[in-house]
């Protein structure tokens, strides 16, 4: 990074600290109009440092091997398929998962940042999925909360030597499973419950989502495993490109 | 592909498609909705009061109207294909490039 594109990164970075925004877990496609307009703004201002910064990565990787292009497209596309199946859960309601681990695991968190924030405007312009006001917000649990979670999780487990594939899958597992987790906070911090507040509500939201997305979450991993073994079988140049080496 | 990694794919693809078919017979005669929907439920419930969307997508705005059912599931359906045409590309290309440079015999290899 050059430090021209540092500097912006910390400006925006600034203007969203600025914006009274406290690092909190929030969760996902929240539907057109229903966050106040206070509250869409401030998780815009949230979201753009990173998608500034990711946007600097992808760049700066492109710029050093072209071969890393192939890579995006396939995380990318991996999140457009993951993101469009609506898949039963034992709850007896449909969701879906974000497919931004593996992207983390690939780029590192930022990078899929605009990775995630292309499939929510898709979403949320044609299918009226989620939606234009509520983009920040999604992004921000989404694109950005939940691929940072995969990307800790799996240096985590990198660190105490737990074996690779198992590592992936607990890395978007819960990745995809914190991603709810935002998606309530984000929900119970516009709609505090009368009786118990903030957290209250979101204690109510999580109870709506998670158990939902648990077995979402699982196959969410499994399938990230799937490419990963597929990835590490033909594309050993490219996972070098874009800074993925194999232990 | 390893034997190995094959089996293990094999197992993992399996298991993919049990967590998916499961609920589906477990649960006979469940609405299947969309979380997002209960979501908003939830949210009248909370407030109280049904909740008046402040802003309706712009598509909708266009139509003048919800977008119908089958045509929203067409636009999911690109959405996939798009996905999947992309993976598959390049996956395909990864798979010949490796047989080429290793040669016929050694291609099913790690």
């Amino acid at each position: 990074m050059t430090g021209k594109q540092k500097k912006l990164v910390r400006l925006s970075a600034c203007a969203a600290l600025l914006c009274g925004a406290l690092p909190m877990a929030g969760a996902m496609h929240i539907m057109e109009g229903f966050l106040p307009p206070r509250l869409c703004i401030l998780w815009g201002a949230i979201a753009l440092p990173f998608l500034i910064a990711g946007y600097f990565s992808i760049k700066r990787t492109v710029a050093r091997d072209r071969r890393s292009v192939t890579l995006y497209a396939m995380a990318g596309a991996f999140i457009f398929v993951i993101s469009s199946l609506k898949i039963p859960s034992v709850t007896g309601s449909c969701s879906h998962m974000t497919g931004t681990g593996l992207g983390a695991l690939l780029f590192g968190p930022s990078a899929v940042s605009i990775l995630g924030v292309i499939v929510l405007l898709f979403q949320a312009v044609l299918l009226a999925h989620g939606g234009l006001t509520t983009l920040g917000a999604n992004t921000f649990s989404m694109a950005i909360a939940g691929p940072f979670v995969s990307f800790g999780v799996y240096k985590l487990c990198q660190k105490c030597k737990v074996n690779k594939m198992v590592s992936v899958f607990l890395a978007a597992a819960l990745g995809d499973l914190l991603t709810y987790c935002v998606t309530s906070f984000q929900l119970a911090a516009a709609y505090p419950s009368a009786t118990g507040g903030v957290l209250g509500s979101a204690v109510e939201f999580l109870g709506v989502f998670a158990p939902t997305q648990l077995p979402l979450a699982v196959l969410e991993g499994l399938l990230t495993v799937i490419v990963m073994i597929a990835l590490e079988s033909y594309a050993r140049p490219e996972l070098r490109a874009v800074g993925f080496e194999e232990a | 592909m390893s034997k190995r990694n094959k089996k293990i794919v094999a197992a993992l693809l399996a298991l993919c498609l049990a967590l998916v078919i499961t609920p589906v017979l477990a649960l006979r005669g469940a609405a299947f909705g969309g979380s997002d929907d209960a979501g908003s439920v939830k949210v009248s419930e909370i407030t109280g009061e049904e909740y008046e969307p402040w802003f309706t997508p712009v598509f909708e705005q266009l139509l003048g109207g919800e977008l119908p059912g089958e045509l929203e599931s067409l636009l999911f359906c690109v959405q996939t294909g798009v996905g999947v045409g992309v993976i598959a590309f390049f996956l395909g290309r990864f798979v010949e490039r490796k047989k080429m440079q290793s040669g016929e015999g050694k291609a099913a290899e790690e």
